[in-house]
């Protein structure tokens, strides 16, 4: 069976100063997401994470063009659909939460009227149908007295109550998929492991599958089931989420690991040596190879082909760590 | 919400204390207007029964006092020059005023906002560029500049248009024309001066909708609407509208009474007889209480004004509408 969402070496760039600088931001990406999983992606900012999900949901800057691959949303491709008809597709069949819930709803509309705009829009629901249905949103979002509350106006609620609501309309359209970009980065700390149970809750009540992307490793290890990791528009590694803790393949992910501050641990923090790359002007060979301990002269020259590990997952590397050197 | 209406009112009513005072003292700073009425080497006896007529023979605190409390008694005092109470005069030339400043903020209105908003929407496209040029030759080209070609070309020669005063509808002291005689008539005699003001302003209110329409439609909210699914027709009417429009709204009102009651330079040209051109020739006359009763009842009209858009805000933005 195809699975829910599979993305096949998207390509997507930024064209701009007419056409003479072309930044290369999700660059051959290729993954899938079964449905009611949670498929993590991760990698440091301005690695092409971000991109990728305007991508799937066609909601991309002017200047960036899908310039080659697949998005199939249950077996349908959504690249040549028009803006119309994805229209029809964002919110019902895929829905997004965005990174900062202090700006991402309308101040000038009540709480009531931005939840029910996608069962308004998808589900035709109206009058006092669509009411019960806002407060039902509501109530799965654990917003107390939901009745209330919908009558109030975004600038009343804390941050973690806004990203809350982001989250009930996120369901509302009854999505097969959410895409949450970086949902708790700009929460507080106590607010943020409430709010990653919460979309584990609705995950379980509705069997939604999660597209989760964040820098934060030990977000993943909580809420994904398998992940991907970016580097410079590339995944270079994909594994379940037990691998790629257990046994990393690519010298990206190990020094991801490595740069984790560890509790207890009276130990210099490793970073990871010099700066990500431009992705207008990419290395030549592997993006990696400034930065990577294990580089050999191979990887200067010749960009390394994702190939299969065993078991499952992949890494783009000539030299993946726990294999010996004549293999790659 | 009323204790906000009440902050608002008493800021209102020291705005227009200070406002006032410093007319009292600015325009006894231009000089004696006694000496402008008398020639030199008038019989001093009758200069000097002219400035007690005028009342500036008394200490200046005096003078201060009788002003502000003939003003709370709502009295602004007679014009030096015709001897007629200033609210008289000046409430037969308001109208006219209004009635240039209303045409021209349409006028402006009508050119900025739909421009504005297309020009955002369709952003570095030709209309954009063109946008950009009408914003430009708005605020470059002064209006008297823009006045006078107007009165060169339509005027002049091809003599459409009528090149001086509003008309014979006129609303005269004592001989009132209907309300809509006075409104709808000689609107050819309107076309030139409204459009020479209105010009500067619609440049200036395609830029600001722009702007504002700019912002609202690259934030995280318009986005998280079309990310709903919600048609782009909605996201751009409902959602996108909505929040621009608060300093459009702003902007649009103060402009409005700037039109009304500065229009000096327009109003002289076209010999047009509002308010404006009655402040100029007061000035001109050193006609102490007429310049003063224009400048407050303009002063008076901002603050109004302001104060009105502060409590339609609240309407508006629930932020304020809410707070107490």
């Amino acid at each position: 069976m195809a699975p829910l969402l599979l993305v096949e070496d998207l390509r997507t760039y930024y064209v701009g100063f007419g056409g003479t600088r072309v930044v290369k931001a999700v660059d051959g990406v290729s993954f899938s997401v079964e449905a009611g999983e949670t498929f993590g992606l991760v990698g440091e900012s301005g690695c092409g994470k971000t991109t990728t999900c305007h991508a799937i949901v066609r909601l991309l800057a002017p200047s960036a063009r899908i310039v080659s691959g697949r998005i199939e949303l249950e077996g349908e491709d959504l690249v040549p659909k028009s803006q119309g008809e994805m229209r029809r597709i964002r919110g019902r069949r895929i829905a997004t939460i965005l990174q900062d819930p202090m700006a991402s709803l309308d101040p000038l509309f009540s709480i009531y009227d931005q939840v029910a705009e996608p069962a308004y829009y998808h589900q035709g629901l109206r009058g006092r149908s669509l009411r019960v249905r806002v407060k039902q949103l509501l109530d799965a979002v654990r917003i107390p007295s939901p009745e209330l509350r919908m009558k109030d106006y975004p600038h009343q609620m804390s941050g973690g109550m806004r990203q809350r609501i982001v989250g009930a309309i996120a369901q509302a359209g009854g999505p097969r998929i959410i895409i949450a970009d970086e949902p708790t980065t700009n929460l507080d700390v106590t607010i943020q492991l409430q709010y990653l149970n919460l979309l584990k809750d609705l995950q379980r009540a509705t069997g939604v599958a999660l597209i989760f992307v964040t820098h934060n490793l030990g977000i993943v290890a909580k809420m994904c089931d398998r992940v991907g990791v970016m580097y410079a528009g590339k995944i270079v590694e994909m594994q379940s989420v037990r691998g790629l803790f257990y046994r990393p393949r690519h010298p990206y992910t190990r020094a991801l690991l490595d740069s984790i501050p560890k509790l207890g641990v009276r130990e210099a923090l490793c970073g990871i040596p010099g700066q990500p790359p431009d992705l207008a002007d990419l290395p030549r060979g592997c993006s990696f190879h400034p930065r990577c301990p294990r580089a050999v002269d191979r990887c200067l020259d010749e960009e390394p082909k994702s190939h299969a590990l065993n078991g499952d997952g992949s890494v783009r590397c000539w030299l993946p760590i726990g294999e010996p050197a004549a293999n790659g | 919400m009323k204790r906000y209406v009440l902050v608002r009112a008493l800021y209102s009513v020291v705005t227009l204390w200070l406002l006032v005072t410093i007319i009292f003292g600015l325009v006894r700073l231009t000089g004696d207007p006694v000496a402008m009425k008398a020639e030199a080497g008038a019989d001093p006896a009758y200069v000097a029964q002219l400035r007690h007529s005028w009342g500036l023979d008394q200490p200046l605190h005096r003078q201060y006092l009788g002003f502000v409390s003939r003003l709370l008694r709502g009295d602004f005092g007679h014009s030096f020059e015709k001897s007629l109470p200033v609210r008289d005069i000046y409430f037969e030339r308001l109208p006219n005023s209004l009635k240039l400043g209303f045409a021209a903020f349409l006028f402006s209105l009508a050119l900025g906002v739909p421009f504005g908003m297309l020009s955002a929407l369709k952003v570095n496209s030709w209309w954009d560029s063109a946008g950009k040029m009408v914003a430009l030759l708005g605020l470059s080209m002064p209006g008297f500049f823009v006045g006078l070609v107007l009165i060169i070309i339509f005027g002049i020669q091809l003599g459409w248009l009528p090149v001086l005063g509003k008309g014979p509808s006129a609303v005269v002291l004592g001989e009132p024309s209907t309300w809509i005689t006075f409104w709808f008539r000689d609107w050819a005699h309107l076309v030139m001066p409204a459009f020479a003001l209105g010009w500067y302003f619609s440049g200036a209110m395609l830029r600001i909708t722009r702007s504002g329409m700019l912002d609202v439609l690259g934030s995280d909210y318009i986005k998280l609407v079309r990310l709903k699914g919600v048609p782009e027709s909605v996201v751009v009417a409902k959602h996108a509208l909505k929040n621009s429009l608060i300093p459009v709204l702003t902007f649009a009102g103060l402009n409005l009474l700037v039109m009304v009651n500065v229009a000096i330079v327009i109003e002289v040209i076209f010999n047009w007889p509002g308010v404006g051109q009655l402040l100029y020739d007061a000035l001109s006359n050193r006609d102490f209480p007429m310049v003063q009763g224009v400048v407050l009842m303009s002063g008076l009209l901002i603050v109004v004004l302001n104060f009105t858009i502060d409590v339609l805000y609240g309407y508006v933005d629930p932020r304020i509408r809410l707070s107490r």
